[in-house]
């Protein structure tokens, strides 16, 4: 079954957790990976292919640059989610 | 008529019988690329890992410090350059299309007159040239073969690129190949991905320098995607990387050491997460104080395990390079 985009934001919070050791607490839509979270161009495709794997998505390359906020990411894992 | 052609008859297996290494004299910190670029050493040590690399002086040329390193690892085979039958050079900062420059580094040895040829394989090219020896030296072309990954890539680095300008080093790494009574070298897993040829490439082809206005023209540097590389090397190399193991009937658990291409120590880090290795595998960290050296960083951080006693002869090394082509090759071997 799909993930709804709060199940989705949680996931995506304990993937950023895991990788650059942020509170899940902080993050939140509207927050940005790079300024935010402390999360930089390295740790964002590590959190990218978790996020593949976790949510059975494809997210390439070229995609990747557009994912700003979480909640960009949500939106981009919602609408693509196989 | 098909007359019989006697079949050859080569070594029952190969190994590495020994190893050197060369790191120009100069040491560049951060702090030096600082001067070009804005960024900060904290920047680039949290991206990369590299804190200081070599980079070589106007006498410090491909071949003489493939020199240098190839002496030191025949000497370290206990053998003498006259013993040598081939020599494989793997380089893509040699900038003369023509001659080899192997043919060079196998007279200043005084190597006689082995077969002698470069090869380009980026990254993987130490790889490479230790696939195609193992083969030469089961085959009978040659009882021994050096293989030489040599770079100056400070010659093809944009000091003014704040994404590549710190990554890369220079210097030569050899090792010599020879018979084996024991299988010590295993199976390769080799390959290339041409549809990701411009992921890691040269800016500009040297032929740009025809035009009357190449004057203007910036010299060429090596670019690369990052994220998309490091993606690559992380999860595509980790699976090659198994495959290598699974191939030579070696288990994570009988693993000594883990070398695998220089690149960062970011990619390093995600490889031997990825990979699970277990916590008493020795991982080859060279990067720090040597940069990227492409071709050379394999048998370069080789060399270095081994002189400080992290690794020592008969542990057994799990090797993996990878880079621009795409290009990569992965072998368990005895080290020497």
């Amino acid at each position: 079954m799909a993930a709804t985009q709060e199940e989705i934001v949680e996931g995506l919070a304990e993937i950023v957790n895991e990788i650059a050791g942020i509170p899940t607490e902080d993050v939140l839509l509207e927050k940005s990976f790079t300024d935010d979270l402390d999360v930089d161009s390295l740790s964002m495709v590590e959190v990218v292919v978790a996020a593949e794997e976790r949510f059975d998505v494809k997210i390439p390359d070229d995609d990747v640059k557009n994912l700003k906020t979480v909640g960009d990411a949500a939106d981009y894992i919602l609408k693509h989610q196989g | 008529m098909t007359a019989k052609i006697k079949p050859t008859k080569g070594a029952p297996y190969a190994r590495i019988l020994g190893v050197g290494g060369y790191r120009p004299h100069r040491v560049v910190p951060n702090e030096e690329i600082l001067k070009h670029i804005d960024s900060s050493d904290e920047w680039i040590r949290s991206r990369s890992g590299i804190a200081t690399r070599h980079w070589a002086g106007p006498d410090e040329t491909v071949a003489t410090m493939s020199v240098e390193a190839g002496g030191k690892a025949i000497a370290a085979a206990g053998l003498t350059p006259e013993q040598i039958g081939g020599v494989v050079v793997a380089t893509v900062s040699h900038f003369k299309q023509t001659p080899a420059v192997a043919t060079e580094i196998a007279h200043r040895l005084g190597a006689g007159k082995p077969a002698a040829f470069d090869i380009s394989a980026g990254c993987a090219g130490f790889g490479y040239g230790l696939t195609l020896a193992k083969g030469m030296v089961t085959d009978d072309t040659a009882e021994y073969v050096l293989v030489v990954g040599v770079e100056r890539l400070s010659d093809l680095t944009d000091l003014e690129d704040r994404a590549t300008a710190f990554l890369f080093g220079d210097g030569a790494g050899a090792v010599v190949v020879g018979p084996s009574e024991e299988p010590a070298m295993g199976p390769t897993v080799w390959g290339s991905e041409g549809d990701k040829s411009d992921t890691i490439t040269q800016t500009l082809p040297w032929d740009v320098y025809r035009d009357e206005k190449a004057a203007e023209v910036r010299f060429p540097a090596i670019t690369q995607e990052g994220q998309s590389v490091f993606r690559w090397a992380v999860y595509e190399m980790a699976k090659v990387a198994q495959q290598a193991l699974d191939e030579a009937g070696v288990s994570p658990q009988d693993l000594d050491v883990f070398i695998p291409h220089q690149a960062n120590m970011r990619i390093i880090d995600s490889m031997v997460k990825t990979l699970e290795l277990p916590e008493h595998v020795t991982v080859a960290r060279d990067v720090e104080t040597t940069g990227n050296t492409s071709a050379a960083s394999i048998p370069l951080a080789m060399e270095r395990l081994l002189a400080t006693g992290q690794a020592k002869s008969g542990d057994t090394a799990l090797v993996i390079g990878f880079g621009a082509g795409l290009v990569y090759a992965a072998t368990v071997v005895t080290l020497p």
